[in-house]
This record gives structure tokens, C-alpha cells and sequence, in this order.
């Protein structure tokens, strides 16, 4: 029974793989950035279930406690939220622009509005 | 399912569930920060982007069974990785040996901050943290590049009328909202200082400071806002709170000591270190507010210019 | 038992708790099982801010120390204020938008009247 003390890491690999799922199977960019975040999410449930420790507290000194749980993963992870959401406003913002000039946001429809462009500027230099 | 609305909001749940679960694993701060962040700023983001983008997906799903089988495999791979790793919750893992006791241990003698995270954050790794107000610094930045719209006064004048209009539908909101904002700012300004005692410090009181505001914009229309606190005064308490952080560790350089070792800021090395610690914070909440506030209006700024695009070619 | 003054306390807060509880499943119940967007609101809007206030009202009978008791009265007085206003402010965006409410249309009452 040594793979009941494993539960948590196997619940962080499948949210994991569900975020990586979203982002290759949906063609539309905002779903992929959802995905992302989700992905995201999981890697730091990953980060702070290791650093629990059984039978500890919150990492702030106190009078009579003497077991706290590591601080290390959580100062990491604090990090991380806030570079997350960073990345994420800029994405948004560039889903926000792609659809301004293609129309869509679907990955399809940009990528045969691409190549529609990229053969009539061929056309057109073999014109010329 | 195709409706993004519905997509946006159970991203937040999944946001919040996270943090809840963040305080249920003794992670204060982690959890604080998640929850004003992941289940506030983010969704509220989302949204906006979505009223620009389009509400449902046109579904046009390329090969899902080839993403099924990579995912699986991957999936499974890294199941197999695991089954090596520490179990759940044991004290003796290799991760709490070596560096975290001398953390939890010489925190108080050598820092004098009774948090341990924060003490780690901007004391111990206070590299790491100036990193990332530069990576969000930059974030601010790369929104303004891609979304700022040049405003006219013309167009400011027909907004101005329009909120005018709204103002009786809105008196509800808008009378709570004055009433509640001093008290959100106040509570920001709590958060900031008590983070040597308590869950708490630079990043989320600067994440409340702007929700403050962006709730002051979101009601009152954003030419108000821009009137309130205009956007260059934003941009520089972005590259105000960078500089602050940066010149603490080159002032530390010129007193002898290393980058950012705040020993050699004050006579007495703990004073030096709460010195140390409260200009930093002080610089991670300026720029974290100031450019949450600044994406906000840009989205917002940029939205309203498409609607009024759209107002004009339906005429 | 012995009438003492922390066991009646404990009592009182844990009936507290239970009250709370009960009204928040209650308003979970109301969301699934409420015909109309409206309704559901209803549901949410009153059994939740009830549901937290008498949770935190059972919780600040348990503390010790002022500090808490102080930030506890906060939080309550913070959640009755803006739960009802949040409630208001998504029914006023749902009539905004043009969602209609289901009013009764029962043709036997008309018939009766």
C-alpha cells in the first residue's frame, strides 16, 4: 500500500495533463489561455502539497509550536501566481489585437487567412 | 462547451477551490495571493477580453484523438516519475533537510521578522523578487504597447454625457461603492504593513489597491477614473516602485555590503534588515497596483473604442 | 453536568455553525432546483449572507482573543453590506440585458378572477 501516500502527485498529473489537453485539442485562443492557467494552477498544488508537513502549521513564528511546514515552495510559489498572471494579461492582450486585424480568433481561420496572403503576395510578385 | 462566459467563470471557481485548498495545506500567503489574484484580477481580465473577442467558440476541434494519446502517454510517464517521490506529508523528505531548517531557525536571530515567507521573500531571496517586479514591470509595458489608444477630447465628451445619463440606473451601486472604497483602500494599506506579522506584504496589497480602483472605474466610467488618477501618474509609480527596489540594493553596494544585503543599511543589522524589508515592500506594491491598474484601463480603454466603432458603422 | 459558563458558550456556538450550514446547502439546493434566473438570485442572495453571518456569529463565540474577535465583527459587518449589493448589482445587469422573468401563467386563475 505504499501508493496511497502518492494520491497527491497523481491528482497534480491528471489536472496537468487536462490543461495540456485544452491547449493542444481547442482551436480558439482564449480556451487555450483558460488551459494554460489551469495547467498552471496544477504545478503549484504540486509545489505546496510537497512542502506540507504532517502535523505542522503555517510558517509564521509563534510561542509553542515547533514543527512549521517548509517556506521555501511557498516563497517560490507566490512568485509564480503573480509572473502567471502577468503572462496571462499579455496574452489576452494579443488575443484582443489578433482578433482587431484577422477577424477571428479561431487558430484555423488565422492560419488560412495566412496562407490566402501569403499566396496572393506570391501571385503578385510573379506578376510583377 | 461553447459559451466562453460560462468557460471564464469556472476558471475563477477552479481559482478558488485552489486557494481554499492552499490554507487547508498551512500556505497563508499562497493562499492570499492566489485568491485575490487567480479568482479576482484574472477573471475580471478574461472577461473584458472576451467582450472584444466574441462570447462563443465556433467549433472547429482539429484532431482530438491525436492530443487524447500524447496526453496519455505524457501522463503516464510522469505517473511512472512519481512513484520514486517522498510520500505525502512525511517529515523526513529530502526537501525539508538541508535548507529550511536553517530558515525556520535563524530567521528571528538574523532578519527579525516573525513571518518566515516573508523573511525568505525579500530578505534571503530578495533577487529572485526584484526578477519578477521587473518581469511584471514589463508585462505593464508590453500591454501599453499593444493596446493603448490615443484618446480625443471629443470623444471624452460624449462619454462624460452618456455616464451622466446612467448615473440615475446606477445609484445603488454607485452610493455603496463610494462607501466601500476607503475601506478596501484602508485594508490595502493594512495588508502592506502587516506582512512582517501575518499573511500578507507587497504583492497582494498592491493587487487590493487596484481592485480598489478598477471598482472605482468600472462604476463610474473610465474618463472619471483617468480624471481621478491619470494614466502618465500611473506609469510613473510603476517605474517609481522598480526604482525604489533597485536603488535599495545599489545603496547597500555603496555601504560596503553585497547586492540587496541590507546588514549595511543602519548601524544596527536588524534595523537595517526592517529598513530593507520596508522599502522593497513598498516598491513590490507600487508597481504590482500601478500596472494591474494600467492593463485594466488599457483593456477598458481599448473597449470602448470598439464599441464606439461599432456604434459608428451601425449608423 | 455542570452549568458552566464555556459549555453553554460551545453549545451555542456549535448550534450557530449547524444554522449556518443549513441555510448555505439550502441556497445550493434553491440554485439547482428554482425555475428562473431570478428566483435563483432570490435563493443565493438571502440564505447566503444569513448562512456566513450566522457561521462568523458561531465562530466569534469560540475566539480568545480580541484581536480576532475584532477582525471577525469586521468581516461580518463587511459581508452584510456587500452580499445583497452584489446580488443587485447581476439582477440589475440581467434586466439591463433584456432577460424577461417568468411570471405565472396559469389560465384556471384567469378563468376563476
Amino acid at each position: 500500500m505504499m501508493f496511497m501516500g502518492l494520491y497527491n502527485y497523481w491528482i497534480v498529473v491528471v489536472l496537468m495533463m487536462i490543461g495540456l489537453y485544452i491547449v493542444i485539442a481547442h482551436g480558439n485562443l482564449i480556451k487555450k489561455i483558460v488551459g494554460l492557467t489551469i495547467f498552471q494552477t496544477s504545478v503549484f498544488i504540486f509545489y505546496i502539497s510537497i512542502a506540507k508537513v504532517d502535523g505542522g502549521t503555517a510558517p509564521i513564528l509563534e510561542d509553542g509550536v515547533s514543527q512549521y511546514s517548509n517556506p521555501l515552495p511557498h516563497v517560490l510559489i507566490l512568485t509564480a501566481i503573480v509572473v502567471g498572471i502577468a503572462t496571462t494579461a499579455l496574452g489576452l492582450a494579443l488575443a484582443v489585437r489578433l482578433k482587431e486585424a484577422y477577424g477571428s480568433i479561431e487558430e484555423k481561420h488565422i492560419q488560412d487567412l495566412d496562407n490566402h496572403t501569403l499566396e496572393n503576395q506570391s501571385k503578385d510578385e510573379q506578376g510583377c | 462547451m461553447k459559451d466562453l462566459v460560462a468557460v471564464v467563470m469556472l476558471a475563477g471557481i477552479y481559482s478558488l477551490l485552489s486557494a481554499s485548498f492552499f490554507v487547508v495545506m498551512d500556505a497563508a500567503d499562497v493562499a492570499f495571493t492566489e485568491a485575490s489574484v487567480g479568482a479576482g484580477i484574472s477573471t475580471l481580465l478574461m472577461l473584458v477580453a472576451i467582450t472584444m473577442t466574441g462570447r462563443s467558440e465556433h467549433l472547429v476541434r482539429h484532431k482530438p484523438m491525436l492530443a487524447l494519446v500524447v496526453v496519455t502517454i505524457i501522463g503516464g510517464l510522469l505517473i511512472y516519475g512519481t512513484l520514486d517521490m517522498p510520500h505525502f506529508g512525511a517529515v523526513d523528505s529530502p526537501i525539508h533537510g538541508y535548507v529550511a531548517p536553517r530558515y525556520i531557525n535563524d530567521s528571528m536571530q538574523e532578519v527579525g521578522v516573525i513571518n518566515i515567507v516573508t523573511s525568505v521573500l525579500a530578505s534571503y531571496r530578495a533577487f529572485d523578487t526584484f526578477g519578477e517586479v521587473v518581469v511584471i514591470f514589463t508585462a505593464g509595458i508590453g500591454v501599453l504597447v499593444l493596446l493603448s489608444v490615443e484618446r480625443r477630447p471629443e470623444d471624452d465628451a460624449e462619454i462624460d454625457s452618456l455616464n451622466k445619463a446612467m448615473h440615475e440606473q446606477q445609484l445603488i451601486l454607485r452610493i455603496a461603492t463610494k462607501m466601500l472604497i476607503p475601506f478596501i483602500l484602508l485594508f490595502a494599506l493594512y495588508v502592506q504593513f502587516h506582512g512582517d506579522f501575518g499573511p500578507g506584504g507587497g504583492f497582494q496589497a498592491g493587487v487590493i489597491f487596484a481592485s480598489a480602483i478598477i471598482l472605482y472605474a468600472m462604476l463610474f466610467g473610465l474618463s472619471t477614473a483617468r480624471r481621478v488618477i491619470n494614466q502618465s501618474f500611473i506609469q510613473l509609480v510603476a517605474a517609481i516602485g522598480v526604482l525604489l527596489f533597485g536603488s535599495t540594493g545599489l545603496v547597500s553596494l555603496l555601504n560596503g555590503g553585497n547586492f540587496l544585503d541590507y546588514n549595511v543599511l543602519f548601524v544596527d543589522p536588524i534595523a537595517g534588515q526592517h529598513l530593507g524589508i520596508f522599502l522593497i515592500e513598498w516598491g513590490v506594491g507600487c508597481t504590482v497596483a500601478s500596472v494591474i491598474v494600467l492593463i485594466f484601463f488599457n483593456f477598458a480603454g481599448r473597449r470602448e473604442n470598439y464599441k464606439r466603432k461599432k456604434h459608428r458603422e451601425t449608423k | 453536568m455542570p452549568f458552566d459558563i464555556n459549555n453553554v458558550i460551545d453549545i451555542m456556538s456549535a448550534i450557530c455553525l449547524l444554522i449556518g450550514s443549513f441555510l448555505c446547502v439550502s441556497g445550493g439546493v434553491g440554485i439547482l432546483r428554482f425555475p428562473d434566473f431570478y428566483t435563483r438570485i432570490h435563493a443565493v442572495g438571502v440564505t447566503d449572507t444569513l448562512g456566513s453571518g450566522t457561521i462568523l456569529i458561531g465562530l466569534m463565540l469560540q475566539c480568545h482573543e480580541s484581536l480576532v474577535f475584532v477582525k471577525l465583527v469586521m468581516i461580518l459587518l463587511m459581508t452584510i453590506f456587500i452580499s445583497p449589493i452584489a446580488c443587485h448589482a447581476l439582477a440589475k445587469a440581467a434586466t439591463l440585458s433584456g432577460l424577461p422573468p417568468l411570471l405565472c401563467n396559469n389560465k384556471e386563475l384567469e378563468k376563476k378572477l
